[in-house]
């Protein structure tokens, strides 16, 4: 069966052809660069009304790549939550008018267990495995049990891991996304140069960030000159932090829970930090370690697709009156 | 009213008596530098307000939305370039929801603050102590 899949729960408006649930024809992102010059150089940036400007282009354009027409369609799924309501409700509207008129399903997807089955995309997780779903909006570490049964064993109590790379980067003027600028810098200095604090790290699943970007921020502003070799420290110091934190919890809920298998979601996974100790640590501890290429992690429509072929396969299907739910929950 | 916290859980402390005396369609402005604890102040301030959920940033997804004992709308402009791309979201629509509406990076809004509307500004005094300068209205309902 062919799926068409629409994601827009935040900045980026997205649309994905998919046969057969596991095989990506498309996955076509507005934020990619080929995509910008294209429409005039639109960035369809927070704003709903950016995402009503892209999204019928976007959506023909995954159809043209994957060489597939409407009427090739077997079903249409969406994300309806979590994300902002404005976002969330033009690729539902665009999905509802789709499935109407063609007289398909309707399927409305998670956005957050849509990036735990970007896993199911190009591997197949051994069933139970925790999934460490890390970006600039969520940090969450799950246990996925079975398909559509999870739980939720921590999530973070402030700022999303994600946010925090953003936050200090900008802060020592380093420039913007934060995530990408920070590794870089990472790999030249001594993380072990400063020692921030480790908030939580040895009690219990959720995580805590926000004090960590508190400590640069105040360490910092203590300096009075700061060298280049001490800004790639301090860089390298503090992403050392966050990917211990990170990493430890999420080796000792496989071990806590006797699951073989640990896997990566979410943008931040693109931290070549966290690839490597995830990689590392998990095999040390005889784990199986997933992590999907890029372009899977950070917000994407095939994993919406992949997650609706599962979900009709169960049946779970939806009407037009599907809501967007702000605060949707996994 | 400038009210001195010396801890992270004073301020929550502060925040809970601030959320027990919101009504509907009170809009909370908030203004501090990065790691000032606006983030702690607004769980404090939710917490007052009857939301048991964590409250958390923001900032990604610039609107949270929470069920207290009202609705509670958690707002971040941090990402946000200037008042057009603010404008742009439709903020505004949240201000009369009948909910409470927090926002943090609220010097951000310029003409689009609402007139009736609270102020809170917090100033870092050291490491831990916060200096918490709340507007008048606000004020004396926390100290009557």
């Amino acid at each position: 069966m062919i799926i068409l899949a629409i994601e827009t729960s935040c900045d980026e408006t997205s649309a994905a052809v998919l046969k057969d649930g596991r095989e990506v024809l498309s996955n076509v992102i507005s934020s990619q660069i080929e995509f910008h010059k294209k429409y005039g150089g639109i960035v369809p940036e927070l704003a709903s009304r950016k995402h009503i400007e892209v999204i019928n282009p976007i959506i023909q354009e995954a159809l043209d790549k994957a060489n597939v027409k409407f009427k090739d369609l077997g079903a249409v799924a969406v994300t309806h939550g979590p994300g902002l309501v404005g976002s969330l409700l033009v690729g539902i509207c665009a999905a509802k008018a789709i499935s109407y008129s063609l007289n398909i399903p309707l399927v409305g997807v998670n956005h957050l267990e849509a990036h735990i089955y970007a896993n199911y995309l190009d591997q197949n997780p051994k069933l139970p495995f925790i999934c460490l779903l890390v970006s600039g909006g969520h940090t969450m570490l799950v246990m996925v049990k079975d398909h559509g049964k999870y739980k939720v064993l921590g999530r973070t109590r402030d700022d999303a891991a994600g946010e925090a790379f953003d936050k200090v980067a900008r802060f020592l003027k380093l420039g913007y996304p934060g995530g990408p600028i920070i590794d870089k810098l990472a790999k030249e200095g001594n993380p072990n140069a400063i020692k921030f604090t480790r908030p939580m790290i040895e009690d219990g699943y959720d995580f805590s960030f926000s004090g960590i970007k508190t400590a640069v921020v105040n360490y910092y502003g203590k300096l009075s000159v700061v060298g280049s070799k001490l800004l790639v420290d301090i860089a390298a110091s503090f992403q050392q932090t966050v990917v211990e934190v990170l990493t430890t919890k999420t080796i000792r809920a496989a071990k806590d829970n006797k699951c073989e298998t640990i896997a990566l979601a979410g943008g931040v996974s693109a931290n070549s930090g966290l690839r490597k100790a995830l990689m590392e640590k998990g095999q040390e501890q005889g784990l199986v370690v997933h992590i999907p290429p890029l372009n899977l992690c950070t917000d994407n429509a095939a994993m919406v697709g992949c997650l609706a072929h599962y979900l009709l396969k169960q049946g779970k299907v939806s009407d037009l009156k599907l809501p967007a739910v702000a605060s949707l929950r996994l | 009213m400038v009210i001195t916290t010396k801890s992270a859980e004073a301020t929550v402390e502060l925040g809970k008596k601030i959320g027990a005396f919101l009504v509907a369609n009170d809009v909370v402005c908030l203004t501090g530098r990065l790691g000032a604890g606006k983030t702690t102040l607004i769980q404090g301030i939710a917490e007052g307000s009857g939301v048991k959920d964590y409250v958390t940033s923001p900032t990604f997804i610039i609107i949270n939305e929470y069920q207290g004992k009202l609705p509670f709308f958690h707002v971040d402009l941090y990402r946000l370039e200037n008042v057009d791309e603010i404008e742009d979201l439709g903020i505004e629509e949240y201000f009369n929801r009948g909910g409470v509406c927090v926002i943090e990076w609220a010097e951000k809004l310029e003409e689009l603050e609402p007139k009736y509307c609270h102020e809170i500004k917090i100033k870092v005094i050291s490491e831990t102590e916060r200096g918490i300068c709340v507007s008048s209205a606000l004020a004396a309902r926390l100290k009557s």
